[in-house]
């Protein structure tokens, strides 16, 4: 498929978005899996992952807001001041992405309130942190989890609702890419926290590994994927050449994923495999977003 | 409202380009040695919202000069004015998150200065490549089919510059029946390549800047009709594939998370770091 649009140059910063937006709505799922997959010993592992998922969402606007030909106009995604009505057009995934991340900020913000004051950091928040710990809980987190879900997803949307080489060529898959790379860091920098943190359990950091695994099994059939989409419309060529070398560091990411519970990742340092699949994550994300527009 | 460009009269003398930059008082870019044919200014963008394109196709014939040269009619040297398409399913109104983007009385598409905050959604979506980022005013600029001109009764200064009618303007049902003529006449004329371009709602709807080429479409870096193809097509694909891939995520970190306490409960050795 031949393509003739003109770049929109969206680089560093909307990298630096990408990831960080990944890393919080990722977490955040994380978060609510561990609190409520049962077991009270998993219950540190699930603060520090709505910790996690606020602090990483804290730089999300201001990217986005600095990416802009106007940052003061930031506002203008909200509201339509053409018409004095909200901005919100269904068929723009940045105009739903806007409202998302504000949400998302909500919930993420409530979650973290919450976790520390459980952890013992700001205790004027007690109330929120046995709140959500409680069946209203589990609904405010089950709801954050979506918008924290779609964060991740929505960014691949994003780029595949284009007429640009790659992006638009990936149709269907680089959403679903996005998902899975992002599950897959945030449960590495998860585990990395876990074992730089002695009130973590254990047996969670274990679990940990195996859900990191299995989102790693999951990116890499998502990445064959776009490959496969990008083989078919002929732009195969553009995220190969010099890109090879953040194709390394996504193989690397995925294959620490992959082999972190083997003998031998066991002998690596335990900061190694994570910091590998958070680089990993990254290079993904900086492999589509730069190869299509060069 | 709207243009009919007839690329078979186009001479390349780039008046829509100059009148373009007059009247809308663009500067243009820094001069540069594009080492394609007598084109120096490139594409379309922030600062050309007028762009005469130079295709050459002259034969290579060893060496060997005909005569008469089997190169006449008008194919060999194809230059064609590009512009905004004003289309009437228009990818950049599409994605526009800000509603700068707008359709005007005239039925053209028009970015408002005032409300465009320079995201550069629509550069990603526009698929002839129109719009550009201008960094002086930090927001995206294109072609307004000289709305202020056409509110004083004008027609756009790069029609009205034109000195062989290439670009015509006018209601978009005469500049089709004008359009109609010229391709059954070149057609008589044995011209079988010629075609509108953009005449029928193929194309993105209808362009209501369309034109007549002498080449398919590919050759003026125009998507064929099969490649004419909306940005939102991959909206509900994409959300279904985002959704799909994050119920599978959610189910395998739960039975991780499940499994592994399992192991945990028959572990009992296992300590909290
Ligand atoms: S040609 Fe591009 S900028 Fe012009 S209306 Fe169509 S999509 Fe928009
Ligand atoms: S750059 Fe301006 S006109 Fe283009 S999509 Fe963003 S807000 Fe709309």
């Amino acid at each position: 498929m031949e393509h003739f649009a003109s770049p929109p140059h969206w680089e560093w910063w909307i990298l630096g978005y990408f990831f960080f937006g990944g890393i919080s709505g990722g977490s955040y799922a994380l978060g609510t899996l561990l609190r409520f997959s049962g077991n009270a010993r998993d219950e540190s592992a699930a603060r520090v992952a709505f910790i996690t998922s606020f602090i990483a969402l804290v730089p999300c606007p201001i990217f986005l807001t600095i990416d802009l030909g106007q940052p003061l106009l930031f506002w203008h995604m909200l509201v339509d001041t053409s018409n004095g009505g909200l901005a919100f057009k269904p068929d723009s995934p940045m105009s739903l992405g806007s409202w998302a991340l504000l949400i998302f900020g909500v919930f993420s913000f409530v979650s973290f309130l919450g976790a520390i004051a459980e952890v013992g950091w700001f205790r004027a928040t007690n109330g929120i942190g046995r709140a959500l710990r409680g069946a209203a809980g589990l609904v405010w987190s089950a709801i954050g989890t979506v918008f924290g879900l779609f964060i991740c997803a929505y960014t691949g949307v994003l780029l595949a609702v284009s007429n640009q080489a790659v992006w638009s060529d990936a149709g269907w898959a680089l959403g679903g890419m996005f998902v899975a790379s992002a599950l897959a860091g945030s449960a590495a920098l998860l585990l990395l926290l876990a074992r730089s943190r002695r009130d973590v359990d254990a047996d969670t950091a274990v679990r940990l590994e195996s859900a990191d695994r299995y989102f790693a099994i999951l990116e890499t059939i998502l990445i064959a994927i776009f490959l496969v989409l990008l083989a078919i419309a002929g732009t195969i060529g553009k995220v190969l050449g010099v890109w090879i070398v953040l194709w390394v560091l996504v193989i690397l990411g995925l294959l620490a994923s992959l082999a972190m519970r083997s003998g031998a990742a066991r002998r690596w340092p335990p900061v190694a495999a994570p910091i590998l699949a958070l680089l990993g994550v990254l290079a993904l994300r900086a492999l589509v977003i730069f190869s299509a527009q060069t | 409202m709207g243009f009919f460009t007839d690329t078979s009269i186009c001479i390349g003398c780039k008046a829509c380009e100059v009148a373009c930059k007059e009247w809308n008082q663009l500067q243009g870019d820094p001069a540069k040695f594009t080492a394609d044919s007598y084109d120096n200014t490139g594409q379309l963008d922030a600062q050309n919202w007028r762009h005469v394109q130079f295709i050459e196709q002259v034969p290579d014939n060893n060496g060997v000069v005909f005569n008469p040269t089997p190169i006449a009619g008008g194919q060999a040297w194809l230059m064609m004015s590009d512009v905004c398409k004003h289309c009437k399913n228009a990818s950049c109104m599409e994605v526009c998150p800000t509603n700068a983007l707008m359709r005007t009385e005239y039925d053209t598409v028009y970015i408002q200065n005032d409300v465009c905050n320079g995201c550069r959604n629509c550069i990603s979506a526009c698929p002839y490549g129109v719009i550009g980022f201008n960094e002086e005013k930090g927001i995206a600029q294109k072609c307004t089919l000289c709305y202020d001109r056409l509110q004083g009764g004008l027609q756009p200064a790069c029609a009205k510059a034109c000195p062989t009618e290439s670009i015509k303007f006018g209601y978009i049902d005469d500049l089709h029946k004008v359009a109609d003529d010229r391709l059954a006449n070149l057609k008589t004329q044995g011209y079988a390549k010629a075609q509108l371009y953009g005449r029928d709602e193929k194309v993105y709807g209808g362009l209501n800047a369309f034109f007549l080429l002498m080449d398919k479409p590919e050759v003026y870096k125009l998507p064929s009709e099969a490649n004419a193809t909306l940005p939102s097509r991959n909206n509900l694909p994409g959300y279904v594939g985002g959704v799909a891939t994050a119920v599978v995520g959610l189910i395998a970190g739960l039975l991780a998370f499940r499994s592994g306490r399992m192991n945990a409960n028959n572990n009992t050795t296992t300590t909290p770091r």
